[in-house]
C-alpha cells in the first residue's frame, strides 16, 4: 500500500473530522457545570433559618469585590451570618462535594473499575479511628483536634493498605491492584474494629461520636476552609494533570508500558493525590457516602468516559450535587438538620443499584 | 531495524519458561515465532519489549532494550497483545491515538501532528468510516485492525503482534496478515509475532523460529523448520506437508487413527508430497541466523 495517495487527499479533511472523535472536555461541558455549581452555590447563600434579602446578600458579595463598594443594606446580625455562617458553609460543601467526587474518579481510573469508592483503602476507617481517639481522649482539646486527627488517621489508613499491599503483591501481576483493593478491605476492618472499641469504652461520648461520623458541614468555618484549602489544591492539582495519563493506564499497565508510560508512578501519584483529597474532605466533614460513585457516573453518562473529562467536571457536579444535598439536610426538618451523609446516601443508594445493573457488563470481564 | 536476541534465560515464578534463546531478526524482514502453547513465546515477545527481565542480552538496532527509558522504548518497538484490554466507550479515534503516547510530555496533550499521524493510519487500515465509533461496538477483525492501527500511530520501526489473527475466521486472516504484509513493506518495518496458525506462518513470514519447552527447536527459512518430523517431535501431530509455488510448506492434518488401517491407500495417492522438500538441500536449522 502506499501512503502518498490517502494522505494528499486526507489534508483537508483531518481537522474536521477527528474533532467529531476525540472525547475531550467541551466548552459547553465547562460552562453547564460551572454554572451548575455557581448556581447551586447561590442558593444554598439564600435559604436558611435567617432570612436574608436577596438583592442585600448580592449586593454583600459584590461589596467583596475589590475596588467595588456597593451598600448591601444588610444590618450586622445579618451581615455576619452571610459571612461567618452561611458562606463558610456553602463554600465547605462545595470543596468537599468536589474532592470526595474527583478522589472517586481517580480511584476508579486507578482501578480500573467504576465501583472504586474514595473510601476503599481504608481513610474513612483511618479518619473514624482518629475522631473518636480526639473525641474520647482529648475532651477539652480545641476545636480543630478532630479534624487534624481525622485528616492523620485517613492518611495513616491509606499508607498502612498501601503497604500491605506491596508487601504481599511483590512481583504480582497488574501492579497487585487487587491485592491492594483486599489490603485496603483488611485494613478498614481492622480499624473500624478498633473504633467500634474506643466507642463502646466510652459511651458517654457516643452522641458526639456519630454525629461526627454521620457527617456534614454545619460547623464549618474560615479556620477550618484555610486548614485543608493548601492540600486541597495539591490534591486537585495532581488529579486534572493526569487526566491523559489514566486514559493510558485503561488498556493495562503492561500496554501502558508498552506506549512509553511507567504506569506504577502515575498509578502512586494518582493514588496519594486522591487519598489526600478524601482526608482533606474527611476531616472537615466527616463520612459523606455515595458522592464518590454516583458523581462520577453520572459525569461518565452523561459527558463521556475519558478522565480527561471526568475528573474536572466531577470536581463541579460533585461540587453543586453536596451544595444541594446540604441544602436538603438544613430545610427538610428545619429548624432541626439531618445529617448530610444521610441525605447522599439515600440518593446514592437507590443510584448506585442503577448504576450496578448499568455497569454489571464492564465490571465483569 | 535488527531485533536480536541472544542467549536469553527468563524465569517467571521459579519456572525456567525461555532457556539460551537466540534470535536474529533482519531489518525489513517478518520473522514468525511459532511452537506449542507453552513454549515461551508470548514470553519471548515481552522480553524484546523489556517487560521480562533475565538473563542475556535483548537488543533493538543494537541497544539494549532493558537500558532504554520506557518512552525511547515505545519509540522504537510497537505491540499489539494478544487480547488487548480495550476500554468500554472509548472511541476507535482516541484509542488509536494513544499510540502517539511516547510522543506526548508527561503533563501536554496530543498536538495537530498527532492527531494528523492517528488519522492518517485509521485511512490506511480503513478505519476512518469507524472512527467515532466506540471499542465496544466493533466485531472480532475491526477490533483487530484497531489494535494494529494503534500500534502503527507509534510509527516504530519495529512492531511485535502476539497472535495477530486468534479468533478470526479465515477471510479476516488473510486480510490482516496481508496488511500486516503491505505495511511491512512499504514502510520497511521489522515484524516479529507470535503465530499458531503453522502453514499461515510459512506463507508471510521469511523466518521461523520453532520454540519447543522454552528452547529454540528450530529456526531458518520456512520450509526447513516445517517438516514432518519437526511438527511431530515438538507438536505431538501428524500432519502431512505439501509445498506451493514458491516452495512455501502448506500443512494438513492427517487421522493418525485413518493412517493405520488404510496405510496402502493413503501413500500410494500422495507420493510426490514430500519431493520439494526432500531435493531441497538440508541445512541444519538450528543457529541459521540469518
Amino acid at each position: 500500500m502506499t501512503s502518498a495517495g490517502p494522505r494528499s487527499r486526507l489534508r483537508g479533511v483531518i481537522p474536521r473530522v477527528h474533532r467529531e472523535q476525540r472525547a475531550r472536555l467541551r466548552p459547553v461541558q465547562l460552562g453547564i457545570t460551572v454554572a451548575a455549581l455557581v448556581a447551586t452555590m447561590l442558593g444554598a447563600l439564600l435559604v436558611g433559618a435567617a432570612d436574608l434579602p436577596v438583592s442585600g446578600v448580592i449586593k454583600a458579595l459584590a461589596d467583596t469585590v475589590p475596588f467595588v463598594h456597593v451598600d448591601s443594606g444588610l444590618s450586622v446580625v445579618e451581615h455576619n451570618v452571610l459571612f461567618q455562617l452561611r458562606l463558610p458553609r456553602v463554600l465547605m460543601a462545595a470543596l468537599v462535594g468536589g474532592l470526595l467526587a474527583i478522589a472517586g474518579a481517580g480511584y476508579q481510573g486507578v482501578f480500573r473499575n467504576p465501583l472504586a469508592d474514595p473510601y476503599l483503602l481504608g481513610a474513612a476507617a483511618g479518619a473514624g479511628v482518629g475522631a473518636t481517639l480526639a473525641i474520647v481522649a482529648l475532651p477539652g482539646a480545641p476545636e480543630y483536634a478532630v479534624p487534624v486527627a481525622a485528616f492523620t488517621g485517613a492518611i495513616t489508613g491509606v499508607l498502612m493498605a498501601y503497604g500491605l499491599g506491596q508487601v504481599a503483591s511483590r512481583g504480582g501481576p497488574e501492579g497487585g491492584t487487587g491485592t491492594l483493593v483486599l489490603a485496603g478491605v483488611a485494613v478498614a476492618n481492622f480499624l473500624s474494629a478498633v473504633q467500634t472499641f474506643l466507642q463502646q469504652a466510652n459511651a458517654q461520648q457516643l452522641q458526639r461520636i456519630f454525629a461526627w461520623l454521620l457527617g456534614g458541614v454545619g460547623t464549618a468555618d474560615w479556620g477550618q476552609l484555610r486548614m485543608v484549602a493548601p492540600y486541597a489544591l495539591i490534591a486537585v492539582t495532581v488529579l486534572l494533570t493526569h487526566g491523559r495519563l489514566l486514559d493510558v493506564l485503561a488498556v493495562g499497565d503492561e500496554e501502558a508500558t508498552t506506549l512509553g508510560m511507567s504506569a506504577a508512578r502515575v498509578r502512586l501519584l494518582v493514588l496519594l493525590a486522591a487519598s489526600l483529597a478524601t482526608a482533606c474532605a474527611v476531616a472537615v466533614s466527616g463520612l459523606i457516602a455515595f458522592v464518590g460513585i454516583v458523581v462520577p457516573h453520572l459525569v461518565r453518562r452523561l459527558a463521556g468516559g475519558s478522565y480527561r473529562i471526568v475528573l474536572p467536571l466531577s470536581l463541579l457536579v460533585g461540587g453543586a450535587f453536596l451544595e444541594l444535598a446540604d441544602l436538603v439536610a438544613r430545610t427538610v426538618v428545619a429548624p432541626a438538620e439531618l445529617p448530610l451523609g444521610v441525605v447522599t446516601a439515600f440518593v446514592g443508594g437507590p443510584f448506585f443499584v442503577l448504576v450496578l445493573r448499568a455497569t454489571r457488563r464492564q465490571v465483569d470481564v | 531495524m535488527t531485533v536480536s536476541v541472544r542467549e536469553l534465560d527468563v524465569e517467571l515464578g521459579g519456572r525456567r519458561v525461555l532457556r539460551s534463546v537466540s534470535m536474529e531478526v533482519a531489518g525489513g524482514s517478518w520473522t514468525a515465532v511459532i511452537g506449542p502453547n507453552g513454549a515461551g513465546k508470548s514470553t519471548l515477545l515481552r522480553a524484546v519489549l523489556g517487560l521480562r527481565d533475565g538473563a542475556g542480552s535483548v537488543e533493538v538496532s543494537g541497544q539494549d532494550v532493558r537500558s532504554m527509558r520506557p518512552r525511547q522504548r515505545a519509540r522504537m518497538v510497537a505491540y499489539a497483545p494478544q487480547s488487548p484490554k480495550l476500554p468500554p466507550g472509548m472511541t476507535v479515534f482516541d484509542y488509536a491515538l494513544l499510540g502517539r503516547s511516547p510522543y506526548i510530555p508527561h503533563f501536554g496533550r496530543e498536538s495537530a501532528h498527532d492527531r494528523s499521524v492517528t488519522a492518517e493510519v485509521l485511512e490506511r487500515l480503513d478505519l476512518a468510516g469507524l472512527a467515532a465509533r466506540t471499542l465496544d461496538q466493533l466485531s472480532g477483525g475491526e477490533r483487530q485492525r484497531v489494535v494494529l492501527a494503534r500500534a502503527l500511530a507509534q510509527q516504530t520501526p519495529v512492531l511485535l503482534l502476539d497472535e495477530p489473527t486468534t479468533a478470526l475466521d479465515i477471510g479476516h486472516q488473510q486480510q490482516v496478515m496481508e496488511l500486516v504484509d503491505r505495511l511491512r513493506l512499504a514502510d520497511g518495518l521489522t515484524v516479529v509475532s507470535t503465530i499458531h496458525d503453522l502453514t499461515l506462518a510459512a506463507q508471510y513470514a521469511d523466518r521461523l523460529v520453532l520454540l519447543s519447552d522454552g528452547r529454540v527447536a528450530a529456526s531458518g527459512a520456512p520450509a526447513d523448520v516445517l517438516t514432518r518430523e519437526t511438527i511431530a517431535a515438538h507438536f505431538d501431530a501428524h500432519v502431512s506437508v505439501a509445498h506451493d509455488a514458491e516452495g512455501r510448506p502448506l500443512l494438513a492434518l492427517e487421522r493418525p487413527r485413518l493412517e493405520r488401517p488404510h496405510a496402502e491407500r493413503p501413500q500410494a495417492e500422495r507420493p510426490n508430497i514430500e519431493r520439494p522438500h526432500a531435493e531441497r538441500p538440508n541445512r541444519p536449522a538450528e543457529g541459521a541466523a540469518g
